[in-house]
C-alpha cells in the first residue's frame, strides 16, 4: 500500500490538471484530500511495520538489459521520513489556502513534488531513486518561478543549477559504482553488500556525499538555500526546508555512506589536521552550524533569518551523520524530522501569516505594525516555534540535539565547544527576529494601524496546531521513532558502517 | 513502594495542567484562571506536606530516606535514557517551601494584578513556572532537571517581559534568557560529559546512579587534559549553570533588570524559587561537587567547592556594595538577592548542604515577604518605584510597614530573626574554613553593608515626610533606571493607601515565618540540619559555646547593629529634604557613589566587549556570504555566462554563418537546377531535339576524321 503514496499524489496532480471546473475551492479540497490520503497511508505503513526492519513494497524488473528494477522498499528510516512528508504535505496545502492565481496548476505541481519526494524515500534501486530525485527539481522550479516573490527567477534558477550540479556528481559516482561492481544491478542492497576497493571508495564517497550534501545545504554549497527559500511561496519554502533538504541528507546516509563506508576511513596522512573525509565533513558541518546562525543574526529580511537558520540546523544533521555511532546517527534522523517540522512551522508563520498580510518582510518595517497585538496567534506560534527551534526541552529540537551532541562527544569532543557557540547564537537570532518582528512597536497610541490586517484563518490555525503538536510528540515520545530507526540502523545494509568500515 | 513516592510527579504536573487549561481559557475567564492556578497549587502544597510527612515517618522508623522512582524514556543503541524522581529530605523541604511560598504569592497576585487586562495569561505563566520549578526539585535525573530548568528559564522570560510594551521590560526578558542560557551551555556540556563518563544521568539508582560512589570513584580516576580530574571538571561545568540561574558574578547582570516584571513575579521567581534553583542544583549534585581524592587520609575541600565558595563570597560582597547606591525600591532588593545568593553558595562551599539550604529556605520567606511588601508599597503609591518619592508611608500603610520591618530585620540578620540564625551559620562555617579566611571577611563586610542599605531603604520609604509627586517627571538618574509605568494598570492617584486583605494576609503569614523559622535550625537544636543530613538530634544549649559559635554570633550581632546605626546616622538623623536632594552618602564620595549606582558598569563592559565582538563576527560572516560565497558563485556564473556569450558569438558568426552560407549556396544551385526542370514538355522536347542535333553532329564529325 505504501507505493500508493506516490501514485495517488501523481494521480492527484493529473486530476487537478484535467479538472474541468475553474473553482479554486475544489482544487484546494482535492489537494487536501490527496495529501490527507497519502499521510494516512504513510501512517498506516508506520504502524504496521513496528519492527522497523526493511520490507519490500513493490519489486518488478524494469530494464532487463541493465539490471534495473522498479524496486520500492522501506525501513524504519524511510518510514519516519514518509510520515514527515505526509505531515508537511498536509500543512503545506493548508497554508496555501490563499493562493488564487492558477490554483489548479499550483496544486498540481505541489502534488507532483510531494509524490516525487515519497518516491525518493521509498526507492531502493539507485536508478529509480535518481529518477525521482530529478523529478523533484521540475515542479520546484515552477513553483518558485511562477508563484514566488523577491527575485524569484534568480532564486529558482540558482536552485535548479545547484540541484543539477549535485545530481551530476551523484550520477557520476553511481555510474562508476555500477560499472566497477560488474554492471549487474543498481539495487541498493546489492551495491551496499559489494566490496568496492578502498581506493575507489576514497574518491567515490566524497563525490557522492558532496553531491547529496549540496541539497542538504552543506557549507559552502549552501547559497542556493536562503535565496531559494526567500523566493519561494510559503508552501514551497515549507517543502524545500521541510523535506527537500532532507532528501539530500537522506541520500548522504542511505547512498553515500552505505555504499562507500571505507571512504570515511583515514587517509593515512594529515592535511591541515584533517585525517579523513569524515573529519572534513564534520568540520564543514560545524562551520555550517555557526556560520548559518551568525549570518541569521544580522539579516534584515525576516525570511532570510529562517533561511539561514535552516543551514545551521542542517549542519546538525550532517554532524550527526559524521559521528558514525548509533546515538549520533539516530539523532541525525530525529533532527531531520524535527527540523522538517519546525522549518515548516517557521516558514508558515513568516511567509503565510505575516508576509501575505503585511506585504513586507523587512524586520524594521514589521516592528511598528504591532503584530503581537494585531495577529497575536502568529506571534504566539512564532514564539513557540522559535523556542522549539532553539532546543527548548519538551520540543523535538532538544531531543535531537541532545542525541547528536552525545554522539559528537564520543567522536569529536573538541568540536562540541564550537557547536555550543552555535547553540548560543541560535538563541540570539531567534530572539532578535522575534523581538524585532513582533514586539518592537512603541506605545500603541502613537501608531494606529492604518489598514487592519485580516485575522488568522482557520486553515492556518489548524496547520500551526498540527506542526506544534508533531514537534511536541517527537520531543516527548522520541521512542516512537527511535523504535523503528534502531533496527534500520542495525540492518545488514549499514553493516559496512557499523562494523567499523573506517 | 509508597503511593506518594510513585506519584510524586503529580506535584509539578498539576500546575502544568492548570497552566494548559488556563492557556485555552478566554481572556475574560479571570476568576476561572486564578482559581485553577491557586487550586492546583493548593493541592500540590498538600501533596508536598504529605511527602514531607512521609520522609519524617521514614526517618523515625529508621529506613533509608532517599526513595526513587525511575523509568525509561528513550533508547539510543543498546542504552536506555532514563528519567525519574527522588524523594529525600532535600526534596521534601524544597517542595514544601516552593508550594507554600508559591501559593501565598499566587493569592497576593489576585490583588496586585486585579487591574491588568492580561490577568488570565499572567496566571497561566505563573502556573507554568511553578510546574517547572517543582519539576527541578523532584528530578532524579540531571536530564529531567535540565528540562524543567529550561521551562523555568522560559517562563521567567515570559513573566519578566510580561509588560512587553515597555521596551525596558522586553529587553530585560531577553537579557535574562540569553544570560542564563550562556550559563546553561556549560551545564549542558557538563551533562553530556557526565553521561559519557558514567552512562547514566540518574542521580540515585540503587548504586548505579551518577552520584553514587561507583560513578564518583570512576570519575575521580579519569584525568583530563586540563590537569583536573573529570569529576571536578564536570562539577565546574554544572556549576556554570548555577552561576547563570542564581545570578552569581559575572552572570548576575540579568537579575536586577528582571525587576521590570510585575512584583509578584519578582517575589516568586527572583527571590524565593527560581534564583534559588542554582543553589539547589549545587546542593543536589553535592556528592559530585565535593568529590575529592583523599590525600594521605586528610579531608580537604574539593577544587569545585573552593570555586563555589569564592564565587559566592565575591558575589555576596560585590552585590551588597552596589545595592547601597540604588534608588529603585525593587532594584535594591534585587541586588540584595544577588548578595544573599552569594551567601548561600558560600554556605554550600564551606559548610555543606544543610548550611546553604537553611539560608535558602529562610531567605525564601523573608525575601518574598520584602518583595511582596515592596509590591504593596508600589501598589499603594500608584506604581511609584523610586524611594526618593516615597517617605512617611509608615502611617499610611501600617500592616505593610510592620511586615516589611520584620522582613528587613530578618534580612539584616538582626538577632533572633530567621536570617540571623542561617547567616550566622554560614559565617561560622566560613570562619573555620581550612583554605582561607578571606571569604569570612567578605561575608562579614557584606553583612555590614546589608544592614546599612536596608536601613537606608526603610528610612527613605517609611519615615520622614511624603514626597510623592502626582505626576512625577522622569528623572535622569541611572542608565537603566526604570520609570514607573502609570499606564500599566492605573488605579486612581492620590494619597497612598493600604492594600486590600488579599495582599496583606499573605504578608502577615510570611512575616510570621520570616521571624520564627530560624528556630528550626539553631546551634542548640539543629533540627533542620539533622533532618537534611539524617543525623541524630538532641537539644543542647551548651552547643553555643563549642567551636567558636558564640564569638561569631556576637561579632555578627555587633556588625548588624553597627550597620543599622550607620544607616540611621546617614539618613535618619535629619529628615530627607526632598525628592531631588542628593544622597547623603553620595555627597561624601560622589564618584564612588556614581560608580556603584551604575552597577559598577558591568553591563557597559559586556556591551563594549562580548556583544560588540559577536556582532562583528556576525557582520563578517554576513559579508562573507554576500561577497565571498555569493561572489564565488557569481564569478562562476559570470564565467559561464562569458563562455555562453562567446559560444553565442561563435555560434552566430562562425558556425551559424557557415551553415547559412552553405544553405545559401545550396539553394541558389537549386534555383539554377529548377530552371532546367520547369515541367514543360515542349521545353524538354526542345532540349532533347537540341541534344540529338549535337550528338548527330558530333558523331558525323568523328566519323569524318
Amino acid at each position: 500500500m505504501l507505493a500508493w503514496t506516490i501514485y495517488i499524489s501523481f494521480l492527484g496532480a493529473l486530476a487537478l490538471l484535467l479538472l474541468p471546473s475553474r473553482s479554486a475551492a475544489l482544487a484546494r479540497f482535492l489537494a487536501l484530500l490527496v495529501s490527507l490520503t497519502t499521510f494516512a497511508l504513510a501512517l498506516r505503513g508506520f504502524i504496521q511495520h513496528r519492527s522497523g526492519e526493511m520490507f519490500t513494497v513493490v519489486s518488478v524488473p524494469w530494464i532487463h538489459s541493465l539490471g534495473i528494477q522498479y524496486s520500492l522498499k522501506a525501513d524504519g528510516i524511510s518510514l519516519t521520513l514518509l510520515l514527515l512528508t505526509g505531515v508537511i504535505g498536509i500543512c503545506g496545502v493548508l497554508l496555501s489556502w490563499n493562493i488564487d492565481v492558477r490554483v489548479k496548476e499550483f496544486f498540481a505541481f505541489y502534488l507532483l513534488l510531494i509524490g516525487a519526494v515519497y518516491g525518493v524515500f521509498l526507492s531502493f534501486d539507485l536508478f529509480l531513486l535518481f529518477v525521482f530525485y530529478e523529478i523533484v527539481v521540475i515542479p520546484k522550479y515552477f513553483l518558485i518561478a511562477i508563484w514566488g516573490s523577491t527575485r524569484r527567477e534568480y532564486g529558482a534558477m540558482k536552485l535548479v543549477i545547484y540541484s543539477f550540479v549535485g545530481s551530476a556528481m551523484v550520477l557520476v559516482g553511481l555510474i562508476a559504482a555500477y560499472v566497477v561492481s560488474g554492471s549487474k544491478s543498481l539495487s541498493l542492497d546489492y551495491l551496499a553488500g559489494y566490496h568496492f576497493s578502498p581506493h575507489f571508495q576514497m574518491w567515490a564517497f566524497p563525490l557522492v556525499f558532496t553531491g547529496f550534501a549540496v541539497l542538504a545545504g552543506m557549507w559552502p554549497f549552501h547559497t542556493w538555500a536562503p535565496t531559494g527559500h526567500v523566493a519561494a511561496p510559503t508552501a514551497a519554502s515549507m517543502l524545500l526546508a521541510g523535506v527537500i533538504m532532507k532528501l539530500g541528507a537522506y541520500g548522504c546516509l542511505r547512498v553515500a555512506m552505505t555504499l562507500f563506508p571505507l571512504g570515511l576511513g583515514p587517509w593515512g596522512f594529515h592535511v591541515l589536521g584533517f585525517g579523513s573525509w569524515r573529519d572534513v565533513f564534520a568540520v564543514l558541518a560545524v562551520i555550517g552550524i555557526i556560520y548559518g546562525a551568525l549570518v541569521a543574526l544580522v539579516q534584515k529580511d525576516f525570511k532570510f533569518v529562517i533561511g539561514y537558520s535552516s543551514i545551521s540546523h542542517m549542519g546538525f544533521i550532517l554532524l550527526g551523520l559524521m559521528t558514525l555511532n548509533q546515538i549520533g546517527l539516530s539523532g541525525a534522523v530525529v533532527q531531520m524530522v524535527s527540523h522538517g517540522i519546525l522549518a515548516g512551522l517557521l516558514f508558515g508563520v513568516v511567509g503565510r501569516m505575516v508576509y501575505s498580510r503585511t506585504h513586507t518582510r523587512e524586520l524594521a518595517a514589521l516592528g511598528p505594525m504591532h503584530l503581537s497585538k494585531v495577529i497575536p496567534f502568529a506571534a504566539a506560534t512564532f514564539v513557540i516555534a522559535g523556542m522549539a527551534s532553539m532546543g527548548l526541552p519538551g520540543f523535538s529540537g532538544f531531543t535531537a540535539e541532545l542525541m547528536i551532541l552525545i554522539g559528537v562527544w564520543r567522536s569529536y569532543p573538541t568540536l562540541i565547544l564550537f557547536v555550543g557557540v552555535g547553540l548560543i547564537a541560535g538563541v540570539a537570532y531567534i530572539w532578535r527576529a522575534m523581538q524585532l518582528a513582533f514586539f518592537a512597536g512603541g506605545p500603541l497610541a502613537t501608531a494606529p494601524p492604518d489598514h487592519p490586517l485580516p485575522p488568522i484563518s482557520l486553515p492556518e490555525r489548524v496547520a500551526a496546531v498540527i506542526l506544534i503538536a508533531s514537534s511536541v510528540i517527537v520531543g516527548i515520545f522520541p521512542q516512537i521513532f527511535l523504535h523503528v530507526i534502531h533496527p534500520a540502523l542495525n540492518s545488514p545494509m549499514f553493516d559496512g558502517l557499523s562494523k567499523g568500515g573506517w | 513502594m509508597n503511593w506518594i513516592v510513585q506519584n510524586l510527579w503529580l506535584i509539578p504536573a498539576l500546575p502544568l495542567l492548570a497552566s494548559g487549561i488556563i492557556a485555552l481559557t478566554p481572556r475574560k475567564g479571570r476568576a476561572r484562571g486564578a482559581a485553577l492556578a491557586i487550586g492546583s497549587m493548593g493541592i500540590s502544597f498538600l501533596l508536598s506536606v504529605w511527602a514531607f510527612a512521609h520522609v519524617l515517618a521514614l526517618r523515625s522508623s529508621g529506613e533509608l530516606t532517599t526513595q526513587v522512582f525511575n523509568f525509561h524514556w528513550f533508547q539510543f543503541g543498546n542504552e536506555w535514557l532514563s528519567l525519574g524522581w527522588v524523594l529525600n529530605p532535600l526534596t521534601a523541604v524544597m517542595l514544601v517551601m516552593v508550594t507554600f511560598v508559591g501559593l501565598l504569592i499566587f493569592i497576593f497576585s489576585v490583588g496586585y494584578m486585579a487591574h491588568d487586562e492580561n490577568f488570565t495569561r499572567f496566571f497561566c505563566f505563573l502556573a507554568l513556572f511553578a510546574g517547572g520549578m517543582l519539576g527541578v526539585v523532584i528530578s532524579n535525573s540531571l536530564l529531567l532537571l535540565f528540562m524543567s530548568w529550561e521551562i523555568v528559564g522560559l517562563t521567567s522570560y515570559l513573566l519578566i517581559s510580561f509588560w512587553y510594551h515597555k521596551p525596558s521590560a522586553a529587553a530585560a526578558g531577553k537579557k535574562a534568557f540569553i544570560t542564563t542560557r550562556i550559563g546553561d551551555l556549560p551545564f549542558f556540556l557538563g551533562m553530556v560529559w557526565l553521561y559519557s563518563q558514567t552512562g547514566t544521568l540518574l542521580f540515585y539508582n540503587n548504586g548505579a546512579g551518577c552520584l553514587e560512589p561507583t560513578a564518583i570513584t570512576h570519575m575521580l580516576s579519569q584525568a583530563t587534559p586540563l590537569g583536573v580530574c573529570a569529576a571536578t571538571a564536570i562539577a565546574l561545568l554544572i556549576f556554570c549553570g548555577a552561576v547563570g540561574k542564581s545570578g552569581q558574578v559575572p552572570l548576575h547582570v540579568w537579575l536586577p533588570d528582571a525587576m521590570e516584571g510585575p512584583t509578584p513575579v519578582s517575589a516568586l521567581i527572583h527571590a524565593a524559587t527560581m534564583v534559588a534553583a542554582g543553589v539547589f542544583l549545587v546542593a543536589r549534585v553535592y556528592p559530585l561537587m565535593s568529590a575529592q581524592h583523599s590525600i594521605n587520609g586528610m579531608l580537604t575541600t574539593s577544587a569545585a567547592l573552593q570555586v563555589v565558595t569564592w564565587v559566592g563570597a565575591i558575589t555576596a560582597f560585590f552585590a551588597a556594595t552596589i545595592a547601597v547606591a540604588q534608588w529603585d525600591i525593587k532594584r535594591i532588593l534585587a541586588y540584595s538577592t544577588v548578595s544573599q545568593l552569594g551567601y548561600m553558595m558560600m554556605g554550600l562551599g564551606v559548610g555543606g548542604v544543610a548550611v546553604g539550604i537553611f539560608h535558602l529556605i529562610t531567605h525564601a520567606f523573608f525575601k518574598s515577604l520584602l518583595f511582596l511588601g515592596a509590591g504593596s508599597v508600589i501598589h499603594g503609591c500608584s506604581d511609584e518605584q523610586d524611594i526618593r518619592r516615597m517617605g512617611g508611608l509608615a502611617k499610611y500603610m501600617p500592616v505593610t510597614f510592620a511586615a516589611y520591618a520584620v522582613g528587613m530585620l530578618a534580612l539584616c540578620g538582626f538577632p533572633l530573626f530567621s536570617g540571623f540564625w542561617s547567616k550566622d551559620e554560614i559565617l561560622h562555617a566560613a570562619s573555620t574554613w581550612n583554605v582561607s579566611h578571606v571569604p569570612y571577611f567578605l561575608g562579614a563586610a557584606g553583612a555590614l553593608l546589608t544592614a546599612f542599605y536596608m536601613s537606608r531603604q526603610v528610612i527613605y520609604v517609611f519615615f520622614g515626610t511624603l514626597r510623592l509627586a502626582p505626576a512625577a517627571p522622569q528623572d535622569t538618574h541611572g542608565a537603566s533606571h526604570a520609570p514607573a509605568q502609570a499606564d500599566a494598570h492605573h488605579h486612581g492617584s492620590g494619597a497612598p493607601h493600604e492594600s486590600p486583605a488579599v495582599m496583606t494576609v499573605p504578608l502577615v503569614l510570611l512575616s510570621i515565618f520570616a521571624g520564627l523559622l530560624g528556630f528550626a535550625g539553631t546551634a542548640a537544636w539543629p533540627w533542620f540540619q539533622s533532618f537534611l543530613e539524617n543525623a541524630p538530634l538532641k537539644l543542647d544549649f551548651g552547643a553555643f559555646t563549642h567551636g567558636g559559635i558564640l564569638p561569631v554570633m556576637l561579632t555578627s550581632s555587633v556588625i548588624v547593629l553597627f550597620g543599622l546605626g550607620l544607616g540611621w546616622w546617614f539618613y535618619g538623623r535629619r529628615p530627607i529634604e526632598g525628592a531631588e536632594a542628593p544622597d547623603n552618602l553620595g555627597r561624601l564620595a560622589p564618584a564612588a557613589f556614581n560608580f556603584l549606582g551604575h552597577a559598577a558598569f558591568v553591563d557597559a563592559l559586556y556591551g563594549a566587549t562580548f556583544i560588540r565582538f559577536n556582532t562583528l563576527l556576525s557582520k563578517i560572516s554576513d559579508w562573507f556570504d554576500r561577497w565571498i560565497w555569493n561572489g564565488a558563485v557569481k564569478t562562476v556564473t559570470q564565467t559561464v555566462f562569458g563562455f555562453a556569450h562567446l559560444d553565442n558569438f561563435i555560434d552566430t558568426h562562425v558556425v551559424n554563418s557557415g551553415f547559412d552560407e552553405g544553405c545559401e549556396g545550396l539553394s541558389s544551385g537549386g534555383r539554377l537546377l529548377a530552371l532546367l526542370q520547369a515541367g514543360r514538355i515542349q521545353g524538354y522536347l526542345k532540349i532533347i531535339a537540341g541534344a540529338l542535333v549535337v550528338f548527330t553532329v558530333l558523331l558525323l564529325w568523328k566519323a569524318s576524321i
